[in-house]
């Protein structure tokens, strides 16, 4: 038994937040974004949208690509660690938004900027032992709504995106090989929103301190990412047998560049093999893996029987990989 | 190559800087024009060189090129 994508959407908001504005806003300039992070612009919600209306778009687009409808759904996992809100889940917005009528189960994953491939473990392992037959999965992200826009550091990185893939069931070969999931709590203060939640509530003080903001500790970061991906992306590949001269593309969390290069470099695979769209769409946390393949699916860069690695790391500390034999052909 | 051309040598590539700038006094951030990843980037450098682990309340103390040699000196004479 296998699970196959059968097709992968994107949605970003049409507002664009570029290093100029951002000059206009904190004390930081565009080459010196560009130098450290790769990143010239990214996208923002507008006021009146909230995570979930871009992930259902992504949706919409990935359901169109798979020549499927709603109805075809079991199941609806959203990866997102901004959700529109704590509850109901965004995937039950999302539910609302395209399923009216169909009493398919909805829920949010949060494991961060890993949120994706630690959906794409649940889902896959939904579809192979508890009956699913084919599987919403989305990242979406509204970060822009959680940046502390007086904190020049963090705020220059994070854009809000979706992307969305439907998972299916099926006999044929390839799909979904192999997935690797790592956390280490103990570094949980490294990427966090600390206030505004129940260790923390939300209150006049809390939103003094800014504390309902994402805060990342990025030097500290860095070296755990580069290590714990280039670990989990080397286990991936022993667990399907691959080296990773034979891996035809690498869809990397788009963290950084030089967070990027490095990895890059450890695993000696060449740029042309790593695709990035983080130049124009920031780091999207859980939204990014998927964006990218919709990205690169629909511009014809892979071909069927292509080996894709996945590999993302976030915010716990969360890890990930995934290897993906490409079975679509758009 | 000792120990202090190695260092400067990895230090050199890192940061991209001229060897003339290589001095034990020169500050990573202020004079080498570092930041906090290329600093972060140069201790991993420094541990695969030298086959030491640089935990994180070490590498906070250092600060200049020197603070990197004698730091490394005194961990590899440690393991000698």
């Amino acid at each position: 038994m296998s699970v196959l994508i059968r097709g992968t959407g994107s949605a970003i908001p049409d507002r664009v937040l570029s290093n100029a504005d951002l000059e206009r806003l904190v004390d930081t300039n565009d080459e010196w974004i560009v130098t450290r992070t790769g990143i010239r612009e990214r996208r923002m919600l507008a006021p009146e949208e909230a995570t979930s209306d871009i992930v259902t778009r992504a949706a919409q687009r990935a359901l169109e690509q798979a020549k499927l409808t709603p109805e075809d759904l079991d199941l609806i996992i959203v990866a997102t660690c901004t959700p529109d809100t704590f509850t109901p889940a965004t995937a039950n917005h999302v539910h609302r938004n395209l399923c009216h009528g169909l009493a398919i189960p909805a829920f949010d994953v949060n494991a961060a900027c890993s949120g994706f491939l630690y959906g794409l473990e649940v889902a896959t392992s939904m579809l192979k032992s508890a009956g699913y037959r084919r599987v919403l999965l989305a990242g979406g992200e509204g970060l822009t709504r959680f940046m502390d826009y007086q904190e020049r550091t963090v705020c220059i990185l994070f854009g809000d995106a979706a992307g969305a893939v439907v998972l299916e069931r099926s006999d044929e070969p390839g799909g979904v090989l192999a997935t690797t999931l790592k956390s280490d709590g103990q570094y949980s203060d490294l990427i966090q929103i600390p206030g505004g939640a129940a260790r923390r509530p939300a209150s006049p003080y809390v939103l003094s301190q800014r504390e309902v903001f994402v805060r990342m500790k990025g030097a500290q970061v860095f070296k755990v990412a580069v290590q714990s991906m280039e670990q989990v992306a080397r286990d991936t590949l022993a667990k399907v047998g691959w080296k990773i001269d034979d891996v035809d593309w690498v869809i990397a969390h788009q963290a950084n560049k030089r967070i990027l290069q490095v990895v890059a470099d450890r695993l000696e695979v060449p740029p042309e093999k790593m695709p990035t769209n983080l130049e124009v769409r920031g780091n999207t946390s859980a939204a990014s893996i998927p964006l990218l393949l919709d990205e690169c699916n629909r511009a014809g860069r892979f071909k069927r029987g292509d080996k894709l690695l996945l590999v993302a790391f976030g915010g716990g500390l969360t890890w990930g990989a995934a290897a993906v034999e490409w079975t679509q052909s758009v | 190559m000792d120990l202090t051309e190695r260092i400067h040598a990895i230090v050199g590539e890192q940061l991209g800087v001229e060897k003339e700038t290589l001095v034990p006094e020169a500050n990573l951030l202020d004079d080498l024009g570092a930041d906090s990843l290329d600093v972060v980037e140069l201790v991993m450098a420094i541990e695969e060189e030298f086959g030491i682990e640089v935990p994180d309340s070490d590498a906070e103390n250092i600060r200049t090129l020197g603070d990197i040699t004698s730091y490394v000196e005194a961990r590899v004479e440690s393991a000698a």
